[in-house]
């Protein structure tokens, strides 16, 4: 059955909200609207507005209300409508919900769920295009996932719901209208294993969320050129698969990282250490990092499109790569 | 003038409001033996808020507190022993020594923290309340703060989604009007807190809060009109910190003649004259109450001394839930 990654999120919060009383989204504009990626369409008119809750403009105050909820034994799903607008919430989410375990000592946990749009593409500029999901990633007692096909999609938030502590969901906006098959029944998703999106021997090529399309169509690029590349989704950024990352690695010795964050202090370079640190003595060739342009981003098409990792970036960087050793 | 509870209500909480004061007096001793560490933020001549409030709260009610939080944790049942030794680091403390003074939790007594960012534990407090309503039961959420938080946009937010979405908060407002060391007057355009809340059309009422009669009083109607109505009600308690806002505060923002009338006024000097005056408290009585505080504090700073330090092997227990626990 053909579904979007769009449908996949909207056929999995029915599911939750069908299988589980204790679930609920709150968000702005999730109910009446629709959702602003259009996710929770039909919602309200099957869930009710006990269950679908239109928030006012007040990220840190419904976010909060969340981690409340999840302390008090409900499953609150937090649709944040841009990762931009979460930085409003990063109180409710860095200093509460991220230590309640730990700062109470085991006695309580944060069973939440907060989802989120992220990344660039639809030339919505500087304040609604940015990838932060290493921000998160950067936290301890969060996990944070990147569903970037529409099975993991349709399949990650239930695995969310399951875990009693909180879970990030970041989806990025270039991802909505991708469409792929999905079985009929939903299958169940390991968030904690990263998973090889395409065989390959040459050159390991690792990134995860709206960068694994383009890294996957680099892959065919190069195949054509006779380099034939390893494409790993990292999927869970923490707690990070680093068997999986290791694994390619050894199996190609070389490596180029896509990530739309910012280079600087990208969750690229924090996988670029972790080689550094254990994989040293497999690699054959430098390590290459393709991330956006450390520019706010721009509105303007060429600009934005300029500033993003592309296609032909990741093939010449998986070229020098290959190229240095041969 | 209002009317005094029977004697053994009176002395009930005459005792409660002693065996903070004489707990904190202790505290401070132990830092200054460096038994305590970090930051300890003193209640001393607030403990009538507390006392007063708490004792209308059963085990349907979740409480959440701020960084000054011992009074209320002694009042809401949480050993001395355990707040004690949480004080000292140690693994028997109610929060296994991670959170120290400003984080103490305890989920046998539905005690939610222990919250240091100012104003964030107001959502947490909106999202317990949702829980508790949909629990039905008819708990509620009881939330404590300062008037400082009033600044904050975390307070506006959760005022606005507790009245909204008919949440039952009890929002009491423990206005010593400092904010550190910004008074009132220098920091809220409206310096009437309990204002603010009727703007957002939340019932509310403010009371003398060093009369703990007083107090017991307002709480009682509050906690009646929350668990009547379901919606939210501000009670703003007007008060005064006697100590500095914490151990490293020098307290050059105020006259020591302005605390000195204060002290004057402080809600144990004035209670126990009233009831001395009333009949209700002899000198025998009051010497038998300060043994048994005197007793009960010994025990738990012996209890807190001989507590072993958790093994270092634990430092990362509980950052996550245990994946069995659920």
């Amino acid at each position: 059955m053909k579904k979007s990654y769009r449908e996949a999120l909207h056929d999995a919060h029915a599911e939750a909200l069908r299988d589980d009383p204790r679930v609920f989204l709150v968000g702005e504009d999730v109910g009446r609207y629709g959702g602003a990626y259009a996710v929770s369409k039909g919602l309200l008119e099957l869930f009710g507005p006990e269950r679908i809750m239109d928030a006012p403009l007040s990220e840190s105050g419904f976010t909060g209300l969340g981690v409340g909820a999840a302390l008090g034994g409900l499953r609150p799903i937090v649709e944040i409508m841009t990762v931009n607008f979460s930085l409003l919430a990063l109180d409710q989410i860095v200093n509460g919900a991220a230590t309640i375990r730990y700062m109470s000592g085991g006695a309580f946990s944060v069973p939440l769920v907060v989802r989120m749009a992220t990344g660039g593409g639809r030339q919505l500029a500087a304040q609604h295009s940015h990838s932060l999901e290493g921000w998160y990633a950067h936290v301890p007692g969060l996990r944070v996932v990147a569903p970037a096909t529409v099975a993991d999609a349709r399949g990650m938030l239930a695995t969310a719901l399951a875990d009693p502590d909180p879970v990030i969901i970041f989806e990025h906006v270039g991802l909505f209208a991708v469409t792929d098959e999905l079985p009929e029944l939903p299958q169940a998703v390991d968030i904690d294993r990263a998973a090889v999106r395409r065989a390959g021997s040459d050159v390991s090529l690792i990134t995860f969320g709206g960068s694994l399309p383009k890294t996957l169509e680099a892959a065919e690029a190069l195949a054509a050129e006779g380099i034939d590349a390893e494409v790993l989704d990292l999927r869970t950024l923490r707690p990070l698969d680093v068997e999986a990352i290791l694994a390619t690695v050894t199996k190609t010795h070389r490596v180029v990282i896509v990530d739309e964050m910012w280079r600087t202090g990208s969750f690229a370079g924090e996988i670029a250490a972790l080689l550094a640190e254990r994989a040293f003595f497999e690699l054959d060739a430098p390590i290459r990092r393709v991330c956006s342009e450390e520019v706010p981003m721009p509105y303007a098409r060429h600009l934005e499109q300029a500033a993003l990792p592309a296609v032909a970036g990741i093939v010449s960087a998986a070229r020098e790569v290959v190229g240095d050793h041969e | 003038m209002n009317e005094l509870p029977d004697k053994a209500g009176c002395l009930a909480l005459y005792r409660d409001m002693l065996r903070i004061r004489r707990f904190e007096e202790r505290c401070g001793e132990l830092y200054k033996e460096q038994k305590i560490r970090g930051f300890l933020h003193l209640y001393i001549g607030e403990e009538a808020i507390a006392t007063a409030v708490v004792m209308h709260l059963d085990q349907r009610d979740a409480v959440v507190a701020t960084y000054r939080e011992h009074g209320h944790a002694l009042v809401r049942g949480l050993p001395m022993r355990s707040v004690m030794a949480e004080m000292f680091g140690k693994v028997d403390g109610c929060s296994r020594g991670r959170g120290g003074s400003m984080h103490l939790f305890s989920a046998a007594h539905q005690f939610y923290g222990g919250h240091a960012i100012v104003g964030g534990g107001l959502p947490v407090a909106a999202g317990l309340a949702l829980a508790r309503r949909r629990v039905g039961e008819g708990g509620l959420a009881a939330c404590f703060f300062g008037e400082g938080a009033a600044a904050e946009g975390e307070f506006h937010e959760a005022l606005n989604l507790a009245e909204l979405w008919h949440l039952p908060v009890l929002f009491i407002c423990e206005n010593n009007r400092y904010a550190m060391g910004t008074a009132l007057e220098r920091s809220q355009s409206e310096p009437d807190i309990h204002a603010k809340a009727a703007s957002y059309r939340i019932a509310s009422e403010w009371v003398d809060g060093m009369d703990v009669v007083a107090v017991a009083e307002a709480a009682e109607r509050a906690v009646a009109a929350v668990r009547g109505s379901g919606d939210p009600f501000f009670l703003e308690c007007r008060t005064y910190r006697f100590r500095a806002h914490s151990m490293f505060d020098p307290e050059l923002y105020r006259p020591k003649e302005e605390v000195e009338e204060w002290r004057r006024k402080g809600p144990l000097v004035t209670f126990q004259r009233r009831l001395e005056e009333a009949g209700l408290l002899n000198e025998d009585e009051l010497e038998a109450l300060e043994r048994e505080v005197a007793r009960e504090i010994e025990d738990a700073v012996a209890f807190a001394e001989q507590s072993p330090f958790e093994d270092v092997a634990d430092l990362a227990r509980d950052v996550y839930t245990p994946r069995t626990a659920t």
